[in-house]
């Protein structure tokens, strides 16, 4: 039956299934359990599955994500929630250097179905650490997967799936749209789910691609309905996926298009939208009528909340770079 | 005795260590720290094969550094010194049990009853270690120092979350880390949680007084088995050279864990007879004349001398022991040499359980690159 419920809404409804489908499934992190997380995305879980399935940790990240390793080695599949992206940090080895390597270094015989959940990106009127977008970092690291979701129907889906998946994910939550509505069909087979490692066309347009992920395809959606209104048909790519980029689909909305325009909070250098500015390039080269333009954060440490908005791509800001593609 | 004393020999730390063997061979009764005393009751057969474990992996640790001196291994990470540390707690472990290494722990490794083959194809170079944690109940060489006890520590809640804690049959697990990683924050993490979630585990510390170049001093003001009482779990010390101390003190701690009674730090007081790894040269930062003081306390000799004084071992059983080691390690060395490099393009292989299709075509252009030099002078 189909719902009208918020993104933070279908991730626990989503981490809610998962309990109930493997009681391997376990969930961990710093006030996850009566409290339901800082975000509530727990709430209730706790209560209906106990203090084993859903375990308040010690306020230590690196203890988390590492005795998540422990826990998955013994045949557990451990949900580690980390309360903010800019305390992610002291886990930070623990991912990179174990998480993303256990794999590998065992010639595949060591598997760590974790998956790492983070709350990402500004817009909240936080302090510092509360607002950034670390995901560069981990997309960068061989052995994770990155992914994330942008709308209630995907955040339901691919929690799930990323739970069920073998691979260690990294699932960068857009926090500042977890209160957003849409509908969501929770009775939904998995099986028949949108796969969780490609993109998807969030709006389909013929005179440039704009491509985002988590809280900037909202952006773009609207960005994309302002343009409408001055005659530019422009297409949003909804990434999903950030390690690995179903390119494919980027390739052949560019082809079709001619233009690109890639927008990330993150801060844009060495950031996701170099990267993809290159492989569009390189696939791209004879379709394209301009550069790839790249619209993201500055390259400042993520600012204070009086002016994160400045800060923060916008629809005016995107609909910018639509104009200087087309006034190339 | 006070809480934190114990009893010892004159070669024993201030605070004293857990001592059943002098390094003269005498046999001590039991020895007692914090209220508990601990014994052993061994045959003599078993006396002789702890000897025989003693002698087979110093002589194996022998034959990898001279196979690094020779460029058969890239290094060798050498456990001359703690062999009684090794050899007595991996012993002291039931078939059950789970250990989480650092890079250093083959004695341990051997005791497991696995092939002494295993880790070097790591110091070899053709992979990475390689191996199912779970089938050998062994997880694979840690190298960042102590990431490996959180994994344990997981671990450990795993068996009491799966009920497989509170009975003698019960599992636990150990975790190995030496003195300097004490300093790691995750290590006191792993403190943390193993207290908390009264994980069933031992936290076995062999404090071999260096960090590569830096003495146990830049680590810590007071002795690390005392740190347990931060954390709320009994912290022992043994002398780590006593492979009979080494072995009861870890039985008693994992039959603690495994009956429900929580972890327990120890702290086996040893020495690194040897450098660091093969690309460490000791001399620049310690003296002759320290190493020469812990050679009179050597783990292999003290054991030796009881086992002579006894009269349960003659020149016959030595040298026989001696022989079957030897045998060993040149089986060992036949074995190295023989192992063969990977294929290149095998590189791309187990980094994702689901595989990734942009790796897939990383292979494909790797392939197509090599062989367009085929049939060239390239």
């Amino acid at each position: 039956m189909a719902e009208t419920i918020t993104i933070g809404k279908a991730l626990n409804h989503g981490l809610r299934r998962s309990l109930e489908h493997d009681s391997k499934v376990v969930i961990m992190g710093e006030d996850v359990g009566k409290l339901g997380g800082v975000f509530r995305i727990t709430d209730g879980l706790q209560k209906d599955f106990g203090e084993d399935r859903v375990i308040d940790t010690p306020l230590a990240e690196a203890g988390i994500v590492g005795t998540a390793v422990g826990l998955a080695i013994r045949g557990y599949r451990p949900v580690c929630e980390i309360q903010f992206d800019g305390f992610v940090f002291p886990a930070y080895n623990q991912i990179v250097a174990q998480v993303a390597k256990m794999y590998y270094r065992s010639m595949g015989k060591v598997r760590l179905p974790i998956v790492i959940r983070i709350p990402f990106g500004g817009g909240i009127g936080a302090v510092e650490h509360h607002s950034e977008s670390p995901e560069a970092y981990f997309s960068h690291t061989p052995g994770l997967k990155v992914v994330t979701c942008s709308n209630p129907a995907d955040a339901y889906s691919m929690i799930q799936q990323a739970i069920r998946s073998d691979d260690p994910i990294v699932f960068f939550e857009p926090k500042r749209r977890y209160w957003e509505k849409g509908e969501v069909d929770l009775d939904a087979e998995l099986s028949g789910a949108y796969p969780l490692h490609e993109a998807r066309v969030a709006r389909e347009g013929t005179d440039a691609t704009l491509i985002a992920y988590g809280p900037m395809v909202r952006t773009c959606l609207d960005a994309a309905t302002a343009a409408a209104e001055d005659g530019r048909n422009l297409e949003v790519i909804d990434l999903r996926t950030l390690s690995p980029v179903d390119y494919d689909k980027i390739y052949a909305s560019v082809r079709r298009t001619g233009r690109a325009v890639v927008v990330h909070e993150a801060p844009g250098n060495i950031g996701l939208g170099a990267e993809l500015a290159a492989r569009i390039t390189e696939h791209c080269f004879y379709s394209l009528e301009a550069p790839v333009l790249r619209v993201t954060g500055y390259d400042i440490p993520y600012p204070a909340a009086r002016v994160e908005e400045e800060y923060l791509p916008d629809l005016d800001r995107v609909l910018d770079a639509v104009d200087r593609s087309f006034g190339w | 005795m006070a809480n934190g004393e114990s009893t010892a020999g004159a070669d024993a730390p201030a605070g004293g260590f857990v001592q059943l063997l002098t390094p003269d061979g005498e046999r001590v009764d039991s020895a007692t720290a914090d209220g508990v005393t601990y014994s052993v009751d061994f045959t003599d057969d078993e006396y002789r094969e702890l000897y025989r474990d003693l002698v087979t992996v110093r002589r194996l640790d022998a034959e990898a550094t001279a196979l690094q001196r020779q460029g058969e291994l890239g290094i060798w990470a050498s456990l001359l010194g703690q062999e009684a540390a090794q050899v007595g707690s991996g012993r002291a472990m039931r078939p059950q049990d789970m250990a989480f290494p650092t890079y250093r722990e083959h004695g341990v490794l051997y005791t497991r009853g696995i092939d002494p083959i295993m880790p070097f194809g790591l110091f070899r170079g053709v992979d990475q270690g390689g191996w199912d944690a779970n089938e050998h109940r062994f997880n694979g060489y840690t190298i960042v120092i102590g990431s490996q006890t959180l994994h344990a520590t997981g671990y450990a809640m795993g068996v009491t979350m799966d009920g497989k804690t509170g009975t003698p049959d019960g599992e636990a697990v150990i975790a190995y880390f030496g003195d300097g990683a004490t300093s790691q924050g995750e290590v006191n993490e792993a403190f943390v949680w193993a207290g908390v979630f009264h994980a069933p585990m031992v936290f076995f510390c062999q404090n071999n007084q260096y960090a590569i170049s830096e003495p146990l001093e830049r680590q810590t003001r007071i002795p690390l088995y005392r740190r347990a009482a931060g954390y709320g779990f009994p912290g022992v010390r043994i002398d780590g050279n006593d492979v009979l101390a080494s072995f009861a003190v870890t039985r008693a701690a994992l039959d603690n864990a495994r009956n429900g009674q929580g972890p327990t730090l120890i702290e086996a007081y040893t020495y690194r007879m040897g450098a660091h790894t093969s690309s460490d040269d000791p001399t620049r930062y310690r003296i002759a004349s320290e190493v020469e003081s812990w050679k009179a306390k050597d783990p292999i000799s003290r054991l030796r001398a009881f086992l002579t004084k006894q009269q349960l071992g003659d020149d016959s059983f030595f040298d026989e022991v001696d022989e079957s080691a030897k045998t060993l390690a040149l089986s060992l060395r036949e074995r190295v040499l023989s192992m063969p490099d990977p294929q290149p393009i095998s590189m791309f292989d187990n980094v994702y359980p689901h595989g990734s299709a942009e790796l897939d075509l990383q292979r494909s252009q790797f392939a197509d690159y090599h062989a367009s030099f085929e049939g060239s002078d390239h």
